[in-house]
């Protein structure tokens, strides 16, 4: 993974390569919101991309630099409350800014709950992190001020207006959502492939190596929390502001924490097109579960067998991902591409 | 302060004390699998939520309490011997990290097949323990935590001498020390991962009976895993006596806490205090108290 990632920073522009990317620009521009139903786009899009944006995130930091991180959610509920809260209280702030300033909110307290990782590794770390997890949500619950003494601390989502256009409707959503995650993935993409991204990897291989070698571990660790809770921050204001529009805390308890974990390991660790692939399949499939489940069994599959089915299969793919395909479905990809690609030629 | 205070501290102590003991109950079957095979088992406490729901459900269906214990057991045995056949065996030398995830996608499991099978609804379990407190020097003491507390330190007891005077418990201190010299000798490994999975299946059964007396049979007491391992960071992974020692702090702490810190910030702290706590205690020694320092090499 380090050669590859070494090689790619080398290489000059490759057309070649950047016609995916620009095939599907133009597919998230031009035929989505012309031709994509409601929906396609409320329920399938826009956690899709929210989803993607925090697992990108999340990858950053355990992918990329190797601390397993159990309290995204906490990130992306910091996130959410504080572009509530910016909104709110700033009069006349813009979209974008309320999105970066909510992003720098989550950076900052990513920072905080990261400092435990210059003492501790592995395990004591991943435990240390499920604090940030806990004391979170329990602060947004407790404190009423964060949710503008709202009763059971729900949110509700601001009128979203850029330059004076509204994005209130779904399709104006959707193109706020993709054009969020894009940006940041184009940045992010840059960042892995950059001197600071070598760095991240040093780390995760072999932390007393990277030390030898020069490599500033504490800042590169340090940076890694704040660059992944910011980008996971934003994830979680299009979560709360584009997807769900009403969020209460306790949507963001440990259950999301795993699920963005699962999407990273599923969709592949550092791979960035593995945030998205996993967070695809995180989305469509209960979907496709839940219709395969009624169409077998029947009215015999409820809501509770699905739910408990769901938890199954899903535990079930974790494991067989790991075992037999430990780069995701990123690898499982490339590998179907190479086929194809044989044959053809 | 007055005697009446102190009274009234002591009372907190004691009750955080023997609430600590159940935690510890719980970290146990973490510290018998991370010494031996190196893993964090996530899923333990969706095998206490496993135990305890099979336990309860035979005994609802009109099954003796002796032969639902059994046919528990016999379920955890075979439970342990599969897990290592089918996620262990196969992730052998992949590192914790890809284990540990493993473990978290076999709690999905687990705590999904436990409740397809056996349904969702709370059980009540009745252990036929009296639970009314009684008095000791004007300090009031929960009979069911000191019993609870009494079998934590039965089952302690039996797996040091487990550990000390069998030829399993024996292959046990081996596997934990080197891995690889055990192999070297010809233990055989996975024989020995899944007797002590079962171990900690046995473990789970025992902290699933008590915690499911006094909380009913759930789903939450598969939650019991995020009270555990705090205990567990405190004490350190691979330590016994640190899951004692940790549980009993951790108690005694969260109940004072409670008590004397809560209500200057609007209460409902238990849910992250014993973490913040185990941090600090971190910060000062990143193994744990009692666990084994890395030796770090590039």
């Amino acid at each position: 993974m380090a050669v590859q990632a070494l090689d790619a920073a080398r290489l000059p522009i490759d057309w070649q390569r950047l016609a995916l990317p620009v095939a599907l620009i133009a597919v998230a521009y031009g035929l989505i919101p012309a031709y994509a139903s409601s929906y396609l786009v409320e329920a399938i899009l826009l956690p899709f991309l929210a989803l993607s944006l925090a697992a990108v995130g999340l990858n950053l930091l355990t992918g990329y630099c190797g601390q397993l991180s159990l309290g995204s959610s906490a990130f992306m509920a910091v996130g959410a409350f504080a572009a509530y809260n910016f909104n709110l209280r700033v009069e006349g702030l813009p979209l974008a800014a309320t999105m970066i300033l909510a992003g720098i909110s989550a950076a900052g307290i990513g920072v905080v709950f990261g400092l435990p990782s210059l003492r501790l590794r592995g395990f004591y770390l991943a435990v240390s992190t499920l604090a940030a997890q806990f004391f979170v949500q329990w602060a947004l619950t407790k404190f009423g001020w964060f949710s503008n003494d709202n009763p059971s601390g729900v949110i509700s989502a601001p009128h979203l207006a850029v330059a004076g256009f509204s994005l209130d409707r779904a399709t104006g959503r959707y193109l706020l959502s993709v054009t969020t995650v894009i940006v940041l993935t184009a940045l992010v993409w840059r960042l892995v492939n950059s001197a600071t991204g070598r760095n991240f990897i040093a780390v995760r291989d072999n932390e007393t190596a990277a030390r030898v070698i020069g490599v500033p571990v504490l800042k590169t660790k340090l940076l890694a929390f704040a660059i992944s809770s910011f980008i996971i921050g934003v994830a979680g204001v299009l979560w709360a502001f584009t997807y769900l529009r009403t969020v209460e805390p306790a949507g963001f308890n440990l259950d999301r924490s795993f699920q963005i974990l699962f999407i990273i390991i599923i969709g592949g660790l550092a791979s960035i097109r593995g945030a998205f692939l996993g967070a695809a399949f995180i989305v469509i499939f209960p979907l496709i579960l839940s219709r395969l489940g009624a169409f077998l069994f029947g009215g015999l599959f409820d809501s509770g067998v699905l739910d408990m089915s769901q938890r199954i299969v899903l535990g079930a793919l974790i494991i067989i991902f790991l075992i037999a395909e430990p780069n995701g479905l990123s690898a499982l990809f490339d590998r179907l591409k190479r086929r194809i690609g044989s044959r053809s030629s | 302060m007055s005697y009446y205070d102190f009274l009234f501290v002591i009372e907190v102590l004691v009750g955080g004390l023997l609430s600590g003991v159940m935690y510890s109950l719980v970290a146990i079957g973490f510290v018998l699998i991370y010494k031996t095979s190196g893993v964090l088992n996530f899923a333990q406490g969706s095998m206490v939520l496993f135990a305890a729901l099979t336990f309860v459900s035979l005994v609802e269906r009109g099954i003796p309490f002796a032969l639902s214990l059994l046919i528990t057991l016999a379920v955890m045995v075979a439970l342990g011997f599969t897990i290592e056949r089918t996620v262990l065996r196969p992730l052998v030398n992949r590192s914790p990290m890809t284990l540990f995830m493993a473990t978290l996608g076999l709690s999905y499991i687990i705590e999904g097949a436990a409740q397809l099978v056996w349904g969702t609804q709370v059980h009540g379990l009745d252990l036929g323990i009296d639970d009314t407190p009684f008095e000791v020097g004007g300090i009031l003491i929960s009979s069911f935590d000191l019993l609870a507390a009494g079998i934590a330190a039965a089952m302690v007891a039996g797996l040091s001498a487990f550990f000390y005077w069998t030829r399993i418990g024996l292959a046990f201190r081996a596997v934990a020390d080197d891995q690889f010299a055990a192999l070297a000798v010809g233990l055989r490994l996975p024989r020995i991962w899944g007797t002590v999975w079962t171990a900690a299946g046995f473990v789970a059964l025992v902290a699933g009976l008590l915690w499911g007396a006094r909380l009913g049979v759930q789903f939450s007491l598969s939650l019991i895993v995020l009270k555990a391992l705090p205990v567990l960071v405190l004490g350190g992974f691979d330590s016994i006596l640190g899951a004692i020692v940790g549980g009993l702090i951790i108690g005694a702490s969260e109940k004072l806490a409670e008590v004397y810190l809560g209500p200057f910030v609007g209460g409902g702290i238990e849910g992250w205090f014993a973490y913040a706590l185990a941090l600090v205690v971190l910060l000062v020694r990143p193994s744990g108290l009692f666990g084994q320092k890395t030796v770090e090499r590039v």
